[in-house]
């Protein structure tokens, strides 16, 4: 059955079914895992291991396939494979600048989650579900299907509740039900958002419904109220998966009580299901109303990213802090999002990926020091430079990555965004932009009280950075560092994407068109085209 | 010839790698070596460039060269650009320079650390940043090189960071810097808002056509930028703590360089400051000159040798922004050039002393340093001639300048300008003296003990005679009893003997012989007693001179505490009879033999004494001839700045500043060699305590401050999370799916959603093969 699943694909021009391998390979994998007996710890593993090593070097093969001059979405089958023809659902993936780093993003990170941290029990389980959670993430990112989105981003509650219950630490029950609950609560609304947007849109247009994102945002036949109130079923969906304030409780339990597999997905690439749901399903499916709401969601974002920044100053436990840092990371993205600036939505997509780079990798680091002396609570640390140079420079660097340290991949996302926003809306961005005397206020004291200072008892003991964790921190490393340096690869790859977003938000919205630069000077770049219609 | 602009950040980025991947395998000294050949290289490819644009003319010294596109995203274009001109060239020159100096410097100093190759990697890390904020064709460029300095001064100020107070002064430079650092960036934005780019050309094109109200909001944006590097109010804060570093890193980075970067950048941009609001730029020139007094108010006060040339170092800032206030573009770099030259100088003197003084940086104990450390002392004296605005010196002629700009500026509000600035002259004279005085004039103080030390000594000395009059109490009380003891017992054998007498007397014959015996035995028991308590008697009688002496002792200690007899000025202090209970730090300081420190630390110490005596000549008065920084830098500089004060006025005005460098130091002599004043008249404890706002600002951040951000967190945990819980409790209330779903059964629900999810696939594929 798989067969012709991939035969589907296969008929498009790329010749193979990437994409749908993507999917495929990890429900292949955990399938496989969940069929090996109990007890075989490194089959287990190793199935793991190979599942998503194939399924990353399947993301970067998708990445070096893509065409970055390119706007619109690529590597689609020529003729969808049509599941339900009476209902318009289909099997349709496509991957486009928006979409392709996040699935770098997920290819890169679920190898490296699963070498760094080994479970302490139930392995077989263990690793089914973090490689099955890996299928859904990557559902949510490659469909152009409103109900296989629906499906996908249901799918990946499940692994989770299960990793942050089963594997968690302290309190994960209830860390676990209230992240279960708080979702589906967001979720339940999105599905009478998306099957209005399904069954409106055929009755205004007369023709067959359709699930397809792509016929449903170029039609835009939903009136301009209805349009509203469905933004806002999805945009609660989304802001609780984000986390925007002040839905964002949820997050620093689960966080802080998932095991460091857990957070390091949680953090890296589940957040980003939201921040693209706002991309992919609020501009682009209804731009009208993602205009309108855009004020709202921007202040909502710079709330997040003081909020945030404040609430992470004062907390006692270092995973919590990291925690916390996200929602102000992720007030970012979203501020940028809604600037509706082809600046600012590069550097969101962008932030997105360096976001998942930086807090990835200080959940694995908070991880493993948790390993080593047992507990998190920042009192308890102390002098850790001390004993351990080598993990506190590695510790430093992605410090200075997530402060926004120019020359770090950090700061050209959060540059991008300001800068955007403040075409936008030049206080709001001014607002915002304190966010980074914050980070650097609420990360140097932590660094400060865990890393310099006398050390003292077991602080003055602690391990060194082992060699096999080194060489899991080392990509990341590298990325934090290249992005920083030279993000032009990535910037160019975005780009297109978002002009062609863009442009189809002006084409949609009537009385609204891009907040640009005044440009005194005559340009002699004229890199940026503003043509728009290729898809119309 | 230009080409070689390439090579010089890429040497220190080089070395900065290779430290990285070698350092500890090269190890002490030759990690030190290497960064120092980086920078040094650095230096040589710095002049092969200068000498490149000597051959070009006039206006074709400005040259853009491009390394890589850096953040080209839609209308924004952000190149990895070096901006060649003479403007960055001067910078070049002299961050090298100096910084190769302070490397084969450090190579000494940090003998024996056992970090010694990291701190050569921040180093050259350091200088690197450094090369790209000035070289950079853009604001971004610069603002990476601009947070790559704040965070190598970070790394280096917490170096030792096993020390909490010097991990708090990192932490405190970072975020006070980054509160700058916002302004810069949105000065960024607002540049690339109205004019629809970030680089310096286009910006320097487009000024001309910007409204007053964009020029002055980039030119105030970028100056809290300033405030925050340059170290001017309010941001200043940060600076005198960052003296917790090593000390070639504050004569590097918090004196020479990296300090000097906010009035570099708006001198950079100085074609918007002069189409910003007067008003602005003006506020710029208060700001500058009123930190300029403010600081030196304090260095007047400090013990610390470093602590002082910090506050300078705050002051001088001050002078160099009034001078980009007042629009003199060329007077501020020459002074920035200049007082490179000497307060790398005097603080690699610093070091010297504090490395010959055994890591002590308190100058009440120093004193006749010159004769035990003899090239330190006399090339400390040049920078303090230099600093003090005694000509022929460097740091005359650019004070001067900037002097002159300020008065030139025009009106009333000019020459109050300047009044400020010459009275923070005569201070900066003044407290410079001291530090020279107390450290390398007198006589030596390091064995002697300090007004502490003594006041501890006089403390012991009474508690020692208080516990001797204790334990003579004790004695005589114990006296007393044996006395009293004895004495009893004495009377009972006399009522014996009497008795036995008596007895007696009413006998005869047997009995009489018996009686006779009784009271012979008697007798003998009388005469045992009497022998007793004789002893008794003299010990009581000594125990009781003894208690009595005890107390005259401790009266005398007392009155002698507090009649000691008060110390001529600037004589030693003399703990007089407490001498032994000095506290034993004072007997090994005396151990302790200052003595000069080697040839890396020398070598620096001479070629910047000379550059002190001799930088002048970049740009002299006299004739447009000898204006030679001002040719050059000429074309960075969009507005031609002409100074209409005549020649008498300038003479006089020059006259003015002689003065006010000579009172100073003749105050200083006053107070600090002849001893005619008493320093505490001057060294008032609220000088001391930087008039509180240090500590103003300390106590508001810990208190309502924290309390602020403890409010928000509560906020959050109980209202916020409250809310959500509550609600959660309420539905479990209400109905039963919703409490067994409450109830833990969510797992259940989970893989529903799981089971239901395959069903659904299953049955897709099911219809899609049949």
């Amino acid at each position: 059955m798989f067969a012709d699943l991939l035969a589907a694909e296969a008929g498009a021009a790329a010749g193979f079914p990437t994409l749908t391998m993507l999917i495929v390979v990890p429900a292949l994998g955990a399938l496989l895992i969940a069929l090996t007996p109990k007890g075989r710890v490194e089959a287990h593993r190793l199935l793991a291991v190979l599942a998503t090593t194939i399924t990353g070097a399947a993301s970067v093969w998708v990445l070096l396939d893509f065409d970055g001059s390119e706007g619109g979405f690529q590597m689609r089958s020529a003729d969808p494979q049509v599941w339900i023809e009476g209902l318009g659902i289909s099997w349709d993936l496509g991957v486009d600048g928006i979409s392709l780093f996040l699935i770098v993003l997920t290819g890169f990170l679920f190898p490296l989650a699963i070498l760094g941290v080994k479970p302490e029990h139930d392995d077989k389980a263990y690793y089914a579900w973090l490689v099955v959670l890996e299928a859904g993430v990557m559902g949510v990112f490659l469909t152009m299907d409103l109900f296989f989105f629906f499906v996908f981003f249901e799918i990946v509650l499940v692994p989770m509740y299960f990793l942050i219950g089963n594997w968690g630490h302290g309190n994960r029950k209830y860390a676990a039900t209230k992240f279960f609950l708080y979702t589906m609560f967001g979720s339940a609304l999105m599905l009478v958002g998306i099957l209005a947007t399904v069954f409106l849109t055929a009755s205004a247009t007369g023709n067959d419904p359709t699930f397809n994102i792509v016929t449903l945002a170029e039609t835009q036949a939903l009136s301009m109220t209805a349009g509203r109130w469905i933004f806002l079923s999805f945009a609660l969906a989304f802001a609780v998966k984000v986390p925007i304030f002040p839905v964002h409780t949820w997050l620093p339990d689960a966080h802080t009580e998932a095991p460091t597999a857990g957070s390091v997905i949680l953090a890296g690439v589940m957040l980003k299901l939201g921040t693209y749901g706002f991309l992919r399903f609020g501009l682009y499916m209804f731009p009208e109303a993602a205009v309108w709401f855009a004020p709202v969601m921007m202040v909502l974002g710079t709330v997040g990213i003081i909020y945030g920044a404040v609430a992470a100053t004062m907390q006692k436990d270092l995973k919590r802090l990291v925690a916390y840092s996200s929602v102000a990371h992720l007030g970012f993205i979203v501020l940028g999002t809604f600037a509706i600036t082809t600046e600012a939505l590069t550097g969101s997509v962008m932030q997105m990926v360096n976001h998942g780079l930086s807090t990835g990798a200080l959940f694995f680091l908070v991880g493993w020091m948790y390993e080593r002396r047992h507990t998190r609570e920042i009192a308890a640390l102390g002098g850790l430079q001390k004993a351990a140079p080598v993990f506190a420079a590695a510790f430093t660097l992605v410090m200075l990555s997530s402060v926004g340290l120019p020359g770090l991949n950090g700061f050209v996302g959060e540059f991008l965004i300001l800068l955007g926003a403040f075409v936008a809306s030049p206080w709001i961005a001014s607002i915002a932009a304190t966010g980074v005397i914050l980070a650097a206020l609420y990360l140097l004291w932590a660094y400060q009280r865990v890393f310099h200072g006398p050390a003292e008892g077991e602080n003055a003991e602690m391990a060194e950075l082992k060699v096999s964790e080194g060489l899991v921190l080392l990509p990341m490393l590298v990325l934090i560092v290249f992005l920083g340096v030279y993000p032009k690869p990535m910037l160019e790859r975005i780009e297109p994407a978002v002009e062609e977003l863009v442009s189809h938000v002006e084409l949609h919205v009537p009385d609204w068109s891009e907040p640009t630069a005044d440009v005194i000077l005559p340009s002699d770049d004229d890199h940026h085209s503003d043509d728009d219609g290729e898809d119309h | 010839m230009v080409d070689f602009i390439y090579l010089v950040p890429l040497l220190p980025l080089l070395g900065f790698g290779a430290i990285l991947l070698f350092g500890r395998r090269l190890g002490e000294p030759a990690a030190g070596w290497l960064a120092t050949g980086a920078v040094g290289g650095s230096f040589v490819a710095s002049v092969l460039v200068w000498i490149g644009l000597l051959a070009e003319d006039g206006h074709d010294r400005v040259v853009t060269k491009t390394v890589f596109e850096w953040v080209p995203v839609g209308d924004l274009s952000v190149d990895v650009g070096f901006l060649v001109d003479p403007l960055s060239v001067a910078m070049i020159l002299f961050v090298t320079g100096i910084g190769a100096l302070i490397h084969l410097y450090s190579i000494a100093y940090m003998h024996g650390d056992e970090n010694f190759s990291k701190f050569f990697l921040y180093m050259n890390l350091f200088v690197f940043s450094m090369l790209m904020l000035v070289l950079g064709d853009n604001l971004l460029l610069t603002f990476l090189g601009w947070e790559g300095v704040g965070a190598c001064s970070y790394f280096l100020i917490s170096f030792w960071f096993q020390d909490e107070a010097n991990a708090t002064a990192g932490k405190k430079a970072f975020v006070t810097n980054r509160v700058g650092d916002w302004g810069f960036m949105v000065a960024t934005f607002l540049c690339f808002a109205t004019i629809g780019s970030i680089n310096y050309l286009d910006i320097a094109d487009a000024a001309p056509q910007l409204s007053t109200n964009v020029a002055t909001g980039i030119a105030l944006l970028l100056f809290i930028g300033a405030m925050g590097k340059s170290a001017q109010f309010p941001l200043y804060l940060w600076l005198p703590d960052a003296m917790a570093g090593p000390t070639p890193v504050s004569a590097l980075i918090h004196a020479a360089t990296m300090v000097t970067s906010g009035v570099y950048l708006l001198t950079r941009v100085n074609a918007v400051l002069e189409n910003a609001a007067g008003g602005a730029t003006n506020l710029i020139a208060w700001v500058g000159v009123g930190t300029a007094l403010y600081a030196a108010t304090i260095a007047v006060a400090q013990n610390d040798i470093k602590k002082v040339l910090a506050y300078s170092t705050v002051s001088q800032l001050g002078y160099m922004v009034l001078a980009v206030g007042v629009g003199a573009y060329v007077p501020a770099i020459f002074h920035m050039i200049t007082h490179a030259f000497f307060k790398a100088l005097l603080f690699l003197g610093s070091g010297s002393v504090i490395h010959g003084m055994d890591n002590d940086q308190d100058m009440r104990r120093y004193g006749g340093l010159r004769a035990l450390m003899p090239i330190t002392g006399a090339t400390f004296i040049i920078g303090w001639l230099a600093i003090a605005g005694v000509p022929p010196f460097a740091g005359f002629w650019s004070k001067d300048e900037i002097l002159l700009s300020a008065w030139d500026s025009g009106g009333l509000n000019g020459q109050l300008l300047w009044l400020v600035g010459l009275i923070t002259a005569l201070l900066t004279a003044f407290y410079m003296s001291r530090q020279v005085f107390m450290t390398f004039f007198g006589r030596n103080r390091f064995a002697e003990p300090d007004a502490s030390e003594v006041d501890q000594a006089w403390e012991d000395f009474v508690a020692a005679a208080e516990s001797d009059l204790v334990d003579a109490d004790a004695a005589l009380a114990t006296a007393t009893t044996e006395h009293d003891t004895a004495s009893a017992a004495l009377i009972e054998a006399e009522n014996a003997f009497g008795d036995a007498k008596l007895a007696m007397a009413g006998t005869a014959g047997e009995e009489r012989d018996a009686a006779a015996a009784a009271v012979k035995a008697a007798e003998d028991a009388l005469a045992a007693a009497q022998a007793k308590a004789a002893p008794a008697v003299t010990a009581f009688e000594t125990a009781t001179a003894a208690a009595q002496e005890a107390r005259t002792a401790v009266d005398s200690a007392r009155s002698a505490r507090s009649s000691q007899p008060a110390v001529e000025l600037g004589e030693p202090l003399d703990a007089g009879e407490a001498t032994e209970y000095l506290p034993v730090a004072v007997a090994e300081r005396a151990e302790h033999h200052p003595h000069e420190s080697p040839w890396q630390m020398t070598t620096p110490l001479i070629v910047l004494a000379a550059l002190s005596v001799v930088g002048g000549v970049l740009n002299l008065p006299f004739t447009k001839g000898l204006h030679f920084l001002e040719h050059w830098l000429e074309p960075a500089l969009y507005h031609e700045h002409v100074i209409s004060a005549g020649a008498g006025t300038k003479f006089l005005l020059a006259i003015l500043a002689i003065m006010a460098g000579v009172v100073g130091i003749a105050a200083a002599v006053a107070v600090y060699i002849s001893h005619d004043r008493d320093p505490a008249t001057i060294e008032r404890p609220i000088l001391a305590n930087a008039w509180g706002y240090d500590a103003a600002v300390s106590n508001f951040m810990g208190g309502p401050g924290r309390r602020l951000f403890d409010a928000i967190t509560w906020f959050d945990a109980t209202i916020i999370d409250g809310a959500v819980n509550g609600a959660a409790s309420l539905a479990r209330g209400t109905g039963g799916i919703v409490r067994r779903v409450q109830t833990g059964l969510v797992r259940t629900y989970a893989l529903g959603i799981a089971v239901g999810a395959v069903a659904l696939l299953l049955w897709f594929l099911s219809r899609s093969v049949s």
